[in-house]
């Protein structure tokens, strides 16, 4: 069986960037990817590639057996997956209901809609992101927050299958952080597979069932994140190759010091 | 040249950001007149913003920023700057269409002792690269060449202290033990030192304090040859 979503050997070059090399991991129907990475590591790249934005250089993105940059980003839309904007985007001059009422209406299942049932779905998801107090205010008017959580409810107003989305906690308190980690596990309650990049590593750690690292555009770690965290690459693109280096000299001598213990006992036995 | 320093600076509660989107929650350091301090934290943490506050460049919301007597909090950059508390911006902000000798006058930009051409001088001894390259348009020096400006620049404006934003970003080790030579003579002649480096290991060698801030809040401080063995400072990083 094929995978879910799978992103085979992309590669993205803009002049003479290359932002993306030969990336290559599949996502399960469900899970919650995190993708993480300095900056400038072409997490942002890579999620405009899975959602059709950006058409890869080389290497291709299958979902739902068609390679995701032969099809123009409404069809991506249409064929299931959904996404946020680092940079916002609402539609400035209209209501918040409205806004989000525009991808129920024109999204995925919208053509099955009445404007009604349009409104009243958004109307829901506005609830759902907790924006039903203002749902009636034009998006201009929206505090940053407040955006990000509407660009999380005009994604789900298309139905997604899968949802990526991109810094929508940059700014938030840490109760909001929470209230926007609850909403990312009703939804995958509901079935959506995720793929979330964020600076919050807590957060992201906390919610993924697997992380993707990126550095200069190149995969240099995947795993559970317990087991990317404990990656010497990984340890030395956050923190600089000196500290990586003696942090993995700091094991060894603890590994063996364990030893050590272990061994000595063994003499004291008569 | 250097004024002894005797103004500590002090960050109390401070909380800072761009417009609606608050980036530092309730921070507080503190940085003594001869001190080398560092501040280290993932992408994202704060560090520049933290920085862009101190010298009046980022808008704080609440909390204060005080050195010595005065409280700064708010004030505009060229006030802060004759009291004496320099930044050294990432990325170097040089005035890359004038030579290297007119970027450093522009560091003395608001002095008005008699006393400029002769710290020039002293600058120039102690940066002899400088003095190699002192007609040069500053956009055509190598990056290490950028980076001795920049900071000359501020010397040139008698800092008492000096913030120092990523100073070993995009160059090669060699050139960083270089520049840290440059700012052990900077220290030894009583300047303060706060510097954001994302270097982890050379940022805790070099400082005798660190502070780490993860998302906006600092969340481990102490002397940093003790956060040098610290697994948290990997956890604030990497989340676990």
């Amino acid at each position: 069986m094929s995978a879910f979503l799978s992103i085979e050997g992309v590669g993205m070059r803009f002049g003479g960037l290359q932002a993306l090399s030969d990336v290559s991991f599949t996502v399960e129907k469900g899970a919650v990817v995190g993708l993480i990475g300095p900056n400038g590591s072409g997490k942002t790249t890579l999620m405009n590639v899975i959602s059709g934005v950006l058409k890869p250089t080389s290497g291709r993105v299958m979902f739902a057996n068609r390679a995701i940059g032969s099809v123009p980003t409404y069809q991506v839309c249409k064929l299931g997956i959904g996404r946020t904007f680092q940079i916002v985007k609402p539609f400035t001059g209209l209501t918040v209901r409205e806004n989000v009422a525009v991808g129920a209406m024109y999204g995925r299942t919208g053509n099955g809609r009445t404007t009604r049932a349009a409104f009243e779905r958004a109307q829901e998801l506005c609830e759902v992101v907790h924006l039903a107090h203002v749902a009636d205010r034009p998006a201009s008017d929206l505090t940053i927050p407040d955006r990000k959580r509407l660009e999380v409810a005009k994604a789900l107003a298309l139905d997604p299958d899968v949802l990526l989305l991109d810094e929508v906690m940059a700014g938030l308190n840490a109760s909001e952080v929470d209230a926007a980690l609850d909403l990312l596990r009703s939804l995958t309650a509901r079935g959506v597979t995720l793929i979330v990049v964020e600076h919050l590593m807590k957060a992201i750690m906390s919610v993924s069932t697997t992380i993707v690292v990126l550095a200069e555009g190149k995969k240099i770690a995947e795993g559970a994140p317990h087991e990317v965290v404990s990656s010497h690459a990984v340890v030395e693109a956050y923190l600089g190759s000196r500290f990586a280096a003696r942090q993995a000299q700091l094991a060894e001598m603890k590994r063996e010091a364990e030893e050590a213990l272990r061994v000595e006992p063994h003499g004291d036995r008569p | 040249m250097i004024a002894t320093a005797v103004d500590a600076l002090v960050v109390e509660h401070l909380d800072a950001g761009y417009g609606d989107t608050q980036v530092l929650w309730d921070v507080s350091l503190t940085l003594a007149p001869g001190e080398i301090v560092a501040l280290i934290g993932s992408n994202g943490a704060g560090k520049s913003t933290l920085l862009g506050a101190i010298s009046g460049q980022v808008s704080v919301s609440g909390g204060c920023v005080r050195f010595g007597e005065r409280d700064l909090t708010g004030a505009p950059t060229d006030q802060i700057v004759s009291a004496g508390l320099l930044q050294v911006p990432q990325g170097r902000r040089l005035f890359g269409s004038l030579t290297v000798e007119e970027n450093l006058r522009m560091g003395a930009f608001l002095r008005r002792d008699r006393e400029v051409e002769s710290d020039l001088q002293e600058i120039l001894q102690m940066l002899p690269r400088l003095r190699e390259r002192y007609d040069f348009l500053a956009g055509r020096l190598s990056g290490g060449e950028q980076q001795q400006v920049a900071i000359a620049r501020a010397l040139m404006a008698r800092p008492k202290t000096i913030l120092i934003d990523e100073m070993s970003l995009g160059l090669a080790p060699v050139l960083v033990d270089q520049l840290l030579e440059i700012l052990k003579i900077i220290h030894a002649r009583g300047v303060a030192i706060l510097m954001v480096e994302q270097d982890v290991q050379t940022a805790l060698e070099f400082s005798q304090r660190a502070y780490v801030l993860e998302t906006g809040r600092i969340t481990l401080q102490g002397p940093s040859a003790e956060l040098l063995d610290d697994p948290n400072v990997k956890r604030a990083y990497l989340g676990i």
